[in-house]
């Protein structure tokens, strides 16, 4: 079994891509809930316009999207450039940008299950909840998003396998540098270019499977638990 | 509390325009459904904007589109009862509960959480989740959350219109109790006659989003005129009347008040306590002369005051019998065959008795 134990780099790549895959999910969920509750509950000029900008990145290409990526937040790209000047915040090349690249990748998708779960929501119980005294703000905080916390579990979930699973636009946007950028599927990929990879990449893609099966298991109990407590009549 | 409301709105074709008064009690909306009083209990909540109008509770004004005033729904501190329980399902029945005395300034908290429980009966629900209660159940719990935030006015929206009669039996003393024992005013709306008779102090009846008639609930409900077609069989009179004697031998309770004495099968009540009676006009034969051999008990004595002919072969008599007054529904060939003319004194028959409260 000696041939399962990860190289040390090889378990730099796990730690990464984890390591991405969680900033990528926790930073996209606040703007995730208020697209989703705009989408779903607003009523503006241009809203049609924001959902096509929102699912973009599932129907484009990856390559396209990291390509954008790196045209606005590289070095020399406009937000890139203005950001890393006043705020000495940097995205091209580093694990951030992978981050970054993961998070606008599942963004479409952590939006979608949001939003459905929001438009489930009876919208009479939040009427009822006002005329018990409870501002907008409250009503929010203690009717609506408790009501929706399955979909918000379902949209993180979604959101951290795609980028657990996220390929073109990072390699795209920010390359494969090992122990910067070299997240889990660009460890594979370079494993089987080289000749003699095949193991390094077989057991990289048992490491996949476990954390995927993990992951997965883990949302079940969740949304289990956070059913049961509902018990939606 | 006073409550006055004066409004009009639009909803696509419909146009409401209302207004009325209420001096505490309850004060109910009654109409057939699409006259309005869903919307004008909105209006008063604020879960509406009206276009025009103005309505002020107390000296607090809620709405008045002329200095473009609206508090919004959960400054007014109204307690609002739903159709629908409308239950938080992520909540426990005592969570939701306690739900809007959370948001109530500390110093206008009056409500006293184990009496609204005591009241209501709902004491071994109160770990339940709302998904695991029957529909009266729901309901009386959705009182109880009204009530615990200290609302200054209760608005109910059919709150029996979902239950079936049983559930209904069940609720309506709960009703009565809140509106007996608080001094909290309710705005009540319904389409049933059986639940207005007994619950209203006072009725204000809607047509076509239009006010027809309004006050007192005894006088209210003598229009037969203006009810709605399929409650007119119910109509009739409505009378209070004192327990004046309990009759041991045949099981009978004496019933008395100035328009003479009824006897009615036994009432589990105290001599001297007020009951509501309705007496549907169908159920009323007027006659000329005292009737004898006739197994009917109740026949009392009064003067012709009032002969409504309707379009087709109906007629409201209103008999005046000691200054309260009773609906007789009879046929134009019955008005013809005994000559009946305003004054004349005639007996009326009762038939049958409902009754609506024991207070």
């Amino acid at each position: 079994m000696e041939w399962l134990r990860l190289s040390p780099e090889e378990w730099t790549a796990v730690q990464l891509s984890i390591k991405v895959a969680t900033w990528a999910m926790v930073a996209s969920l606040p703007p995730g809930i208020v697209i989703a509750m705009l989408l779903a509950r607003g009523r503006f000029w241009g809203k049609s316009v924001l959902n096509g900008i929102v699912h973009l990145p599932l129907i484009l290409p990856p390559v396209v999207t990291g390509y954008l990526l790196l045209l606005t937040f590289g070095r020399r790209g406009p937000v890139g450039a203005f950001l890393a000047e006043n705020f000495g915040i940097v995205f091209a090349f580093r694990w951030t940008g992978a981050a970054l690249a993961c998070g606008i990748m599942g963004f479409p998708l952590m939006v979608r299950a949001i939003r459905l779960s929001i438009e489930a929501v009876d919208r009479k119980l939040e009427a009822a909840a006002g005329t018990l005294g409870a501002s907008p703000t409250w009503v929010f905080a203690t009717i609506t998003l408790p009501l929706i916390l399955p979909g918000i579990i379902a949209g993180m979930i979604l959101s951290f396998a795609k980028a657990m699973g996220e390929f073109g636009a990072t390699i795209t946007f920010v390359s494969n540098i090992p122990g910067e950028t070299q997240t889990l599927p660009s460890a594979i990929y370079t494993f089987t270019q080289v000749p003699g990879g095949d193991a390094g990449a077989m057991r990289l893609t048992l490491v996949s499977i476990v954390i995927a099966m993990g992951a997965l298991v883990a949302s079940e109990m969740l949304a289990r638990r956070v059913g049961r407590r509902m018990d939606v009549e | 509390m006073t409550l006055s409301v004066e409004i009009s709105h639009r909803l696509g074709d419909f146009s409401l325009e209302a207004s009325f008064e209420s001096d505490g009690g309850l004060t109910a909306l009654f109409g057939p459904s699409g006259s309005g009083k869903t919307s004008l209990v909105n209006l008063i909540g604020g879960l509406i904007r009206p276009k025009t109008g103005r309505i002020v509770a107390d000296s607090r004004v809620l709405v008045d589109t002329k200095t473009r005033t609206f508090l919004p729904k959960h400054k007014r501190r109204i307690g609002y009862v739903f159709q629908d329980a409308r239950l938080f399902p992520h909540l426990s029945v005592s969570q939701n509960l306690c739900y809007g005395r959370w948001f109530t300034p500390s110093n206008d908290r009056y409500a006293n959480m184990e009496g609204v429980i005591d009241l209501l009966g709902i004491g071994h629900l109160l770990d339940r989740r709302p998904a695991f209660l029957s529909g009266g159940e729901k309901q009386r719990v959705a009182i109880g959350r009204a009530l615990i935030a200290s609302p200054r006015l209760i608005l109910m929206d059919e709150p029996l219109a979902s239950l079936d009669e049983a559930r209904k039996a069940e609720i309506m003393p709960y009703i009565e109790r809140l509106r007996d024992e608080t001094k909290i005013p309710i705005v009540y709306v319904s389409h049933s006659i059986a639940e207005v008779a007994r619950l209203a102090t006072d009725v204000v009846m809607l047509s076509a989003g239009r006010v027809t008639a309004a006050g007192p609930t005894a006088q209210v409900m003598q229009r037969i005129d203006l009810l709605p077609a399929e409650e007119r069989g119910e109509g009739g009179a409505v009378l209070d009347m004192s327990i004046a004697a309990q009759d041991e031998r045949y099981g009978m309770t004496v019933l008395r008040s100035s328009a003479g004495e009824m006897r009615v099968p036994r009432l589990a009540s105290e001599i001297g306590r007020t009951v509501r009676i309705r007496i549907r006009a169908r159920d009323v034969i007027v006659a000329t002369s005292e009737p004898r051999g006739i197994s009917a008990l109740n026949i009392l004595a009064g003067k012709v005051e009032a002969v409504k002919f309707d379009d087709g072969a109906g007629a409201d008599i209103g008999i005046d019998c000691g200054g309260q007054k009773i609906i007789a529904r009879i046929t134009r060939q019955s008005v013809e065959s005994l000559g009946l003319s305003k004054g004349q004194s005639v007996f009326a028959i009762v038939k049958t008795v409902s009754f609506e409260t024991a207070t």
